[in-house]
């Protein structure tokens, strides 16, 4: 810290100190504020954490799909959540098939463990064509090109997916066994909310077996090292890439699953933008290129977002803070980017890709 | 090579002579006309949003415009009426791009449109500057249609609408809430955009100016899907009852997880006609039953006939009109077309001649027009420039068991202005 008092003086480095200050200051004292006004219970606040970690989970499923990739091709897939979409929205059709005939309530968890494969399983495809048809042709061109290239791709997947679906908003129908509450010392904690933690978890730890236990994983990392090396040790490169673009959709589809459940309405073509921007900040967040990192960034945005703008904003007396809170998201994005660009983990990379 | 340039420069004297001569001729409007020769057809521009999440608005209203355009069976004056489709994506400066390339066209008789009260905002200013007028079937922001400038008032000369004035549904949702719900506290959320906005404090002033208190004014963004913190401060407020007049997934999202917030469980709520549709019930579940509504009202056998020629044609690939301003773009587009009808003059050459002040004009004159959303009366009073909804195609529904389960729909009327009338007396 303060290095502008050991180094010789940099007005840069002054002003990021100040800024430094002054940010955690406004913390302190937002946060003060909030908290001696008892505006907000003690229950309220665990119910906002709650809602910001299953929230979090979520972005987490999504980051994992930005880092799988960046971390193998060092490129940014900004249809990543069109991917996501995709998996979502489809979905919704089978779901509204699984309630019409009411299995969906008859078995619950196999009807989302079916309804997860299958969003996987759109994703997955959407995923695995998306980099054969619009990123392979364009491996070993400048970074920009794929980069502008997922842009176009990103609209291509929206507009594809209203014209197939239409335009309307779909919802998901609400599965009974996920209603209701769990009451743990007179707080209530929605059931789906640990619904989804727990199942965004598994999901997380399949990744890591995946990645650090078998044969497969060992070659996403041996590519994802030096991609020469690995090809001189024999692993099929465009295999290993495409396999990873799907394990990434397949998280992406499954996250739409799970957001289905927990919140329910809003599915349209347009409704993978917003997670896909959070996602990749929480990506950046806990370090982009690495998969622990993703799953931390996800639930430490998810959280920070919850609370944030009531305590914090709220508390330094800045109106209509709640419309505030993507303010607070993408601020976290620019400091990490100041502070610490490598993200909370850092980028576990060879030096000189960074 | 002297010679050809000579005789150029003589033909384009020439050329520039006649122009104005040919001009005077034909047009006496102040604004310039709209010239259509024998053979080619009356063209329309619609400002919709087609494309982005408020898509399916556009594609209501177009589906509107395209059956009163059939209704005529696609001719007017012995031609062809000609739509030229623009995209505003429900958002200020795509209104002002859209209004650009209509202006561009001096082809185009009149607007319909937009979609949104922001994107009117920016379309309007070169729409009037051009001359065009243009009608919009669902903005409802109180400032377009107020000249006023020290109150907010965006007015531009040429700009009507069939849409309803929120001045009226503000007025009716602030007037529901307190004599018949009882209410004594309020909270409102909007989500940024100019109509969400305007209704949400408009309700705010009619609930004080009724002796109600406003507990809590506060604001999502469109995208959002996690409403905890927001319903965690409106509960801190304590209010008897959350008036959320923001468009749909929003408004789903709060409606849903309110019923998970703690201490907002019993209060009721009430939204508008952003989220005025068939699937806003069943999109929620449970949780929806017994949410207020105000929206427009629109019934009759006229609107029976226009939903089955709907079913029958399926403009834009729907059975059914996707959301709730279809009527209005319908009316609107009728009454376009008939002010085209009574100011177009044809010459003895077969040219037609659309005065562009006179249609604006004959939209202002309508007066008692029976369309399929009531009868119409352009108004002219300073706040209702260009009003010609008269506010009472509005009443007061209340989501039930029949439209969370089955999508019954319309939900039923609990209340309207007749039924205020006669509290008042």
């Amino acid at each position: 810290m303060f290095k502008w008092k050991t180094d010789e003086f940099s007005w840069v480095d002054f002003t990021i100190d100040v800024l430094r200050v002054l940010i955690v200051l406004g913390v302190v004292i937002g946060a003060w504020n909030t908290l001696s006004s008892g505006r907000i219970s003690l229950a309220q606040w665990v119910n906002l954490f709650a809602a910001g970690l299953s929230q979090g989970s979520i972005y987490a499923l999504i980051a994992l799909g930005y880092t799988l990739v960046y971390g193998i091709l060092l490129m940014i897939n900004f249809a990543h959540g069109e991917v996501f979409m995709a998996g979502a929205f489809t979905t919704v059709f089978f779901a509204e098939a699984l309630n019409r005939t009411g299995f969906l309530n008859e078995q619950p968890l196999l009807s989302i463990l079916l309804m997860i494969i299958f969003a996987g399983l759109v994703s997955m495809t959407v995923a695995i064509l998306l980099e054969r048809v619009a990123y392979r042709p364009l491996r070993g061109s400048p970074r920009l090109v794929p980069l502008i290239t997922a842009i176009g791709a990103s609209f291509f997947l929206q507009y594809t997916f209203r014209g197939l679906y239409g335009s309307g908003f779909k919802a998901y129908p609400q599965v009974k066994m996920l209603q209701g509450v769990i009451s743990v010392g007179g707080i209530n904690i929605p059931i789906v909310q640990i619904f989804v933690f727990c199942s965004a978890l598994v999901l997380m730890l399949g990744l890591y077996w995946l990645v650090e236990r078998t044969r497969i994983g060992k070659a996403m990392r041996a590519v994802s090292e030096n991609k020469e090396v690995a090809r001189l040790m024999g692993i099929d490169i465009d295999w290993v890439i495409m396999f990873t673009f799907g394990v990434g959709g397949f998280l992406a589809g499954s996250a739409g699953v799970i957001n289905g459940m927990f919140r329910p309405q809003g599915v349209n073509f347009f409704m993978g933008f917003i997670p896909g921007i959070k996602a990749f900040t929480a990506a950046v967040l806990g370090g982009i290129g690495n998969i622990p990192g993703a799953m931390l960034g996800g639930l430490f945005l998810g959280v920070i977002e919850a609370i944030g703008p009531n305590l914090v904003l709220a508390g330094l007396g800045i109106p209509g803070a709640n419309q505030l809170k993507d303010v607070i998201a993408f601020t976290m994005l620019v400091l990490v980017l100041i502070f610490r660009p490598q993200g909370i983990l850092g980028e576990r990379l060879a030096e000189k890709k960074a | 090579m002297k010679r050809l340039f000579l005789v150029l420069t003589v033909l384009c004297m020439l050329l520039g002579l006649s122009v104005p001569a040919l001009a005077d001729s034909h047009c006496m409007d102040e604004l310039g006309c709209v010239e259509v020769a024998p053979d080619d057809p009356i063209v329309i521009a619609s400002i919709l949003a087609m494309s982005g999440p408020a898509s399916f608005y556009g594609a209501d209203t177009l589906g509107g415009i395209e059956l009163a355009i059939l209704g005529r069976d696609g001719m007017l004056l012995g031609r062809d009426i000609e739509l030229v489709e623009e995209d505003s994506y429900c958002a200020a400066e795509g209104g002002q791009a859209a209004a650009q390339r209509v202006a561009a066209d001096e082809s185009i008789a009149g607007v319909i449109g937009t979609t949104c009260s922001g994107a009117a905002q920016g379309a309007m200013p070169i729409i009037s500057e051009a001359g065009m007028l243009m009608i919009s079937s669902s903005n409802t922001s109180p400032s377009l249609t107020n000249d006023n400038a020290d109150e907010g008032g965006t007015y531009y000369p040429g700009y009507f609408r069939t849409a309803h004035n929120d001045l009226f549904q503000g007025a009716m949702g602030a007037k529901f809430a307190v004599e018949v719900l009882m209410a004594g506290a309020v909270a409102t959320v909007h989500d940024g955009d100019p109509y969400t906005e305007g209704l949400a404090v408009v309700m705010a002033n009619e609930f004080a100016g009724l002796n109600g208190e406003v507990v809590f004014q506060g604001a999502v963004s469109k995208g959002d899907t996690d409403m905890s913190a927001i319903l965690t401060e409106i509960a801190a407020s304590g209010p008897d009852l959350v008036y959320l007049p923001v468009f749909t997934p929003e408004s789903e999202f709060l409606v849903s997880q309110a019923a998970n917030t703690p201490g907002l469980e019993n209060v009721r709520m009430m939204t508008a006609d952003g989220s005025f549709n068939a699937d806003f019930a069943p999109n929620i579940g449970q949780a929806a039953a017994g949410v207020l509504m105000t929206g427009p009202h629109v019934s009759g056998d006229a609107y029976q006939e226009f939903l089955a020629l709907w079913a029958e044609e399926q403009p834009g690939g729907t059975d059914s009109p996707p959301s709730g301003f279809h009527a209005h773009a319908y009316d609107g587009t009728n009454l376009l077309l008939d002010a085209i009808e009574a100011v177009a003059e044809e010459m003895d050459d077969g040219v037609l001649i659309i005065g562009r002040q006179a249609l604006r004009d004959a939209m202002a004159a309508v007066e008692d027009y029976a369309g399929l959303t009531g009868t119409l009366t352009c108004q002219e009073a300073p706040l209702y420039m260009g009003d010609c909804a008269t506010g009472t195609a509005l009443a007061v529904f209340e989501l039930g068991e029949a439209q969370v389960n089955e999508g019954a729909w319309p939900p039923p009327i609990v209340w309207d202005l007749s039924m205020a009338a006669a509290d008042d007396m």
